[in-house]
């Protein structure tokens, strides 16, 4: 490793999905300056276009918003948008990307989005971002919430419709004189220490498929057109109608692997998440409008991931959501009603026809001849389905040094996976640099705080135009002049922008000059302008917090563009209200807490090694408590495997390469005895053979594995031919296999005690090991008949190659129903007695050996451990992250993460993603050494607290605890809030009943306040 | 004093949470959804954070109606903060007819950062509501 100054700490994340968002926020957050390169002219991705997400049915933009917003305004986050990377020279730790930037023709520091030019603008097109199924201008916004938050020019349209003319008419109606028609391309140069590519793919475009009827027939769509259709700011406002004649829908068909699991077009793989998100629009389709009756055209039904299989089963049981297992051949138009017949081949091989108002396409996603040009071009390998070639070891590394890679780049996959892989790749990305952290970054300094709590409240009142926006509709004069004349209120004037660059520098002198102590920004949404206004009160050297915001845009003018005497009057309340407010305001600090840069990794398999190794080499402690003798969990009993060409040798290496680590403490045969502590401040006391000992550290790290499950049925344990696919693996992978390898017949059956409703989910790994023993017996032996007996394939993504592969090697594949389990009779002879739905007969198999798949079970310490560490379990007893789409590895509270199997069933690879994942959320914490903790807390009043612990229930963050204290002499008990683990919603405050807790920001005499103003006098 | 309904216009404090339903509020404005103008917003961080005292200070006031609106269910920024601000607006909905207030001045609605529309609807029809319902009877002994 090289010196401080070798290396530069800078990176480039190349994709603004959620994948490199995500990438960039870790980097951002640990102190490293980051270039976010994006094509289009937003950040967002697909993410940004879908209505909900599954299994939770999230509003996906509600949730990703917040991420774009944080994405926007970090301090070492430069977006660049509307470009594309041409080349990637140099080495690792000093490389050169350069970057073809395309004309925006509108300054996004001018721009304050207020879409004046959109108005005036003579030119329409069709939508990319709904499809086109909406129009927009030429000068137009990607999407509503888009960020960067700016206009932008199409000068090139689409090849059918022309763009921008140059009339010029947006140049004169543009009052923040933002817009550039001159602008030229430029090409840049940026210097980075490391790259992260995170492009996703692209969604497969079905013309390819002429027997669909894409673009030929009117109400044929895809799936993401389809989001578009369900999203509230869609093309319909969530109406679901049909684009030919606007009516609404009662028959939809959906129509799975569309570009997927195909061998026509090339695409011999599953792309992973369309199983679910076409139960996902079918479910919501239906909560739309009732009358809607879903049909979901489907080979399997992929439900692998955490909490999946219950919610195909609510979209079956609870929805009524028809599925029907067929192949579907071909799609016609009735030309009067532009419905459409759907042909198709059913179970049973009979050819069927329906008709169907309209037909969504579950699209998968692909690679594109420009991607693979651009991996070419970057030097990258490309594997046999022409995405981008990883080393399953670390499942984010590619052929070239330096440059790492996250997402749906690398194979298809759903929102959670790609958040992991991204921190993933940002925590390969802060090994490397690890010695350039901190280099790049600026940190802004501001003036000493003025103490300003002896004043009297002087308050000024800046009241925006927002050019036209909200002058044209509201009388700001008048607004103004009412400014004026309320309590505490010295100084009120209107500015045609109060965000504009000049305006700032006005309002900080203002301050000055009249001695401000409180402000008041009337103007648009706190939610994105906020923060500049908070920086002009921190240069000034006023708290903060000093700081109210009226929003009279988005929530007045905007709303009212009818009656101007009334949004006028709205305005002056409105205003009048948060002079209110701001004249109770107090200043609040910033607390800080000290960090511990230290980390703890509860259990010590393939997870645990893996994320301790990552944090040790970001260059942090790290402690390892394992209860058994020694390192590697699960991993020890696995043979062989399909991904991983040396399993054993790779565990070895691992192992050793923990313990000969200088950063890692392993205690092996050690438990833990107490954890207590919060964010960056735990303390544990571990019990070692040795006696306790007692460590200190400042993030948590759970990865404890699971457990095989043992099976009750099929005379399991009773009859030794009968044995369980890890029991077979270890045969199997002995030098000299027994006797095993001699029979005949094998079955195996999967999902053994399995997804029914004693253990409602799938272990999502029983199908790949039962290819991977199949496969096995059929090279030892080539001549035994293997039979595999399943319900849903799983072999998800790219693990297709496994099954065609299985196929190919003569395995026999043969469907059982869920509802009649397969039978086993035996006496001297096994025999296999089940229904094949697909033949639709009783078969009859005898074998020699019964293989059963039975997956996993949580582990029986996970109970504990949650108790302990007070975070959740799901209902099957795994641990709940955070958010299931983006958080996957972080626990709500604060400094805990989770990775591995404890979360869910997954393999190997996915444990490595997750646990280097887990090692970039802890480093961002580690990164600093003081954590800053939320202004907005908690803060209980002793002297009105009676102890009756209601907010100790309440509290969603375990952040409040009841303690003694001594009162004049007297005992009492009380509440105390931990600030640290305080995230500020206020619950706690609404509900105390002495009114002993104060909401920091939203007290209740300043909420109250407000609440005066208008009940009593205002209009 | 008679009222004439036709010029009656409510005064409807409405209490937003941060993280969807203000964002929602703000969408019905970027898509310029015209709703009438008789809502104050009063941003809050979480429906959960609404006291019930804030929502009898603003009848016994004089406000006609109160509004909250949080994330949808599931959707909290702050895990279930929704749920109990539902479980408290039931109960204190149901001592509002005690002291002769219709109930029906309280609306609890889901509304998440996509449902510009939505919003605009929903303050479109309570506002109606309230017209129906007429002033708030409670303010006019409290005037005496
Ligand atoms: S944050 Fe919206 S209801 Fe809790």
């Amino acid at each position: 490793m090289g010196n401080k100054s070798d290396k530069i700490g800078a990176v480039a994340v190349i994709g603004g999905g959620i994948t490199g968002i995500q990438s960039s926020l870790d980097l951002a957050e640990m102190g490293f300056k980051v270039y976010l390169i994006e094509k289009t002219p937003a950040i967002g991705g697909i993410m940004a276009k879908l209505d909900k997400t599954f299994p939770t049915n999230d509003c996906s933009m509600c949730i990703l918003s917040p991420k774009l917003v944080d994405c926007g305004r970090h301090e070492n986050i430069e977006i660049i948008t509307n470009s594309e990377v041409q080349a990637i020279e140099g080495e690792p730790g000093d490389l050169i990307v350069k970057v073809l930037k395309k004309p925006r023709y509108v300054d996004l520091e001018l721009c304050t989005s207020c879409g004046d030019c959109t108005e005036a603008c003579p030119i329409s097109l069709p939508t990319e971002f709904d499809h086109g199924l909406s129009e927009r201008k030429a000068i137009y916004k990607y999407y509503p919430q888009a960020i960067p938050n700016a206009f932008i020019i199409d000068k090139e349209g689409d090849g059918e419709h022309k763009g921008c003319v140059d009339c010029g008419k947006c140049v004169k109606v543009c009052k923040a004189g933002a817009i550039n028609h001159d602008e030229k391309p430029e090409n840049l140069k940026l210097n980075v220490g490391a790259v992260i590519i995170a492009t996703g793919a692209q969604p497969f475009d079905p013309i390819i498929k002429p027997e669909f009827g894409y673009k030929k027939y009117d109400n044929v769509l895809t799936s993401l057109e389809f989001e578009r259709i369900l999203s509230p700011s869609g093309p319909f406002k969530g109406k679901i109608v049909r684009p030919s004649d606007q009516k609404k829908p009662k028959k939809i068909a959906w129509v799975q692997c569309v570009g997927s699991r195909d061998k026509s077009i090339g695409n011999e793989y599953c792309s992973a998440m369309c199983c679910m998100y076409t139960a996902k629009e079918a479910i919501i389709a239906k909560e739309h409008d009732s009358n809607i009756h879903p049909t979901i055209f489907y080979i399997d039904v992929r439900s692998f991931g955490k909490d999946f299989d219950k919610y195909i089963h609510q979209a079956k049981k609870e929805h009524k959501i028809r599925y029907v297992r067929s192949r579907l051949s071909e799609i016609f138009e009735d030309k009067k009603t532009k419905n459409l017949i759907v042909r198709y081949e059913d179970e049973s091989g009979d050819l069927k026809e329906e008709i169907f108002d309209m037909v969504v396409l579950s699209i998968g996603l692909c690679t594109t001849n420009a991607r693979k040009t651009f991996l070419d071009k970057m030097d990258l390998k490309r594997n046999e389905f022409d995405f981008v070639e990883v080393n399953p070891q670390s499942p984010v590394t590619v052929s070239r040094p330096g440059v790492f890679i996250a997402g749906s780049f690398i194979e298809p996959k759903d929102i959670p996976e790609s958040v992991m892989q991204a921190s993933a790749a940002a925590s390969k990305v802060a090994e490397l640099l690890r010695h350039s952290r901190g280099t790049l970054v600026k940190e802004r300094k501001f003036p000493a705080e003025k103490n300003v709590s002896e004043q009297k409240p002087r308050t000024g009142v800046f009241v925006c135009d927002c050019g036209i926006n909200i002058g044209g509709y509201i009388d700001v004069p008048n607004v103004v002049k009412f400014a004026q004349s309320l309590d505490n209120v010295v100084f009120a004037e209107e500015y045609i922008y109060t965000c504009s660059q000049d305006t700032q520098k006005k309002i900080a002198e203002t301050i000055k000059k009249y001695n401000l102590n409180r402000l008041v920004v009337a103007a648009c949404t706190p939610r994105t302008h906020e923060p500049v206004f908070k920086r002009i009160l921190k240069e000034a050297g006023l708290n903060p917090h000093l700081f109210e915001m009226v929003n009279i845009r988005e929530q007045c003018s905007w709303v009212h563009m009818t009656d101007k005497t009334k949004a006028t009057e709205k305005a002056k309340t409105l205003i009048a209200m948060s002079v209110a407010k701001a004249r109770l305001l107090n200043p609040l600090s910033d607390m800080e807490v000290d960090v511990t840069q230290k980390a703890l990794v509860i259990g010590g398999g393939v997870s645990g090694m893996t994320a301790a190794l990552s944090i040790a080499d970001q260059g942090y402690k790290v402690f390892i408590v394992e209860k058994e003798s020694s390192l590697g969990g699960k991993l020890r009993y696995i043979s062989y495997s399909l991904e991983h060409p040396d399993i054993k040798k790779y565990l070895a290496d691992t192992k050793e390469k923990v313990l000969n680590h200088k950063l890692i403490t392993t205690f092996t045969d050690s438990k833990l005895k107490i954890i207590e502590g919060f964010v960056g401040n735990f303390k544990t006391i571990i019990e070692t053979p040795k006696g306790e000992k007692e460590i200190n550290h400042g993030v948590t790290i759970v990865t404890v594995g699971t457990q095989e499950y043992v099976p009750k049925s099929y005379h399991y344990g009773k009859d030794s031919r009968v044995i369980t696919q890890r029991e077979l693996e270890k045969k199997l992978g002995l030098a000299k296999p027994e006797e095993i390898q001699n029979g005949e017949t094998y079955v195996m059956i999967q999902c053994v005690e399995s997804r029914d409703n004693d253990r409602p989910f799938c272990s999502r790994t029983c199908c790949i090991q039962a290819l991977k023993n199949a496969i096995k017996l059929k090279d030892i032996n080539p001549r035994a008949e293997v039979f595999i007996i399943y319900r849903d394939m799983m072999t998800y993504g790219f693990k297709e190659r496994f099954y065609k592969e299985a196929r190919e090697k003569g395995i026999m594949f043969l469907q059982y129903d869920e509802n009649r389990k397969p039978e086993v009779l035996i006496d001297n002879n096994m025999i296999v007695k089940f229904y094949e739905p697909l033949m639709q007969e009783l078969l009859e198999i005898p074998t020699d050996y019964l293989i059963l798949s039975t997956g996993l079970k949580p582990s029986l310490d996970n109970e504990k451990i949650a108790k302990m560490l007070k975070v959740p379990l799901n209902s099957d007893g795994f641990f709940l992250e955070a958010h299931v789409k983006l958080r996957p590895v972080d626990f709500s509270t604060e400094g805990i993460f989770v990775a591995g199997t404890c979360h869910s069933p997954k393999f190997i690879s996915e444990s490595i993603s997750q646990a280097f994942a887990a090692a970039s959320r802890a480093g961002v914490l580690l990164s600093k050494d003081k954590y800053k903790i939320e202004a907005n807390v908690s803060l209980i009043l002793e002297d009105l607290c009676r102890g009756c612990g209601t907010c100790v229930e309440l509290c969603p963050y375990n952040a409040i605890e009841l303690k003694e204290i001594d009162n004049l002499g007297h005992k009492m008990t009380v509440a105390t809030v931990n600030s640290a683990l305080c995230k500020g919603c206020g619950t706690c405050s609404a509900a105390c009943l002495n009114g002993a807790i104060s909401h920091l920001g939203f007290t209740d005499g300043q909420v109250l306040a407000m609440i005066d103003v208008y009940s009593n006098k205002g209009g | 004093m008679v009222i004439n309904m036709e010029e009656f216009e409510p005064k409807i404090v409405g209490f937003l949470c941060n993280w969807c339903s203000y964002a929602g509020a703000d969408l019905a404005g970027t898509s310029r959804i015209q709703y009438p103008p008789n809502i104050r917003v009063i941003k809050v961080m979480c429906s959960g954070s609404v006291d019930s005292v804030y929502i009898m200070r603003a009848l016994l006031e004089g406000a006609d109606g109160v509004f909250i609106g949080g994330c949808h269910p599931g959707d909290c920024h702050y895990l279930d903060g929704n749920y109990k601000a539902r479980r408290k607006s039931v109960l204190l909905k149901s001592i509002l007819d005690t002291i002769g207030l219709e109930k029906e001045r309280v609306w609890i609605r889901w509304v998440s950062a996509s449902e510009g529309q939505k919003f605009a609807d929903t303050i479109k029809e309570m506002t109606e509501e309230i017209k129906k319902l007429g002033p708030n009877p409670i303010s006019k002994h409290w005037n005496i």
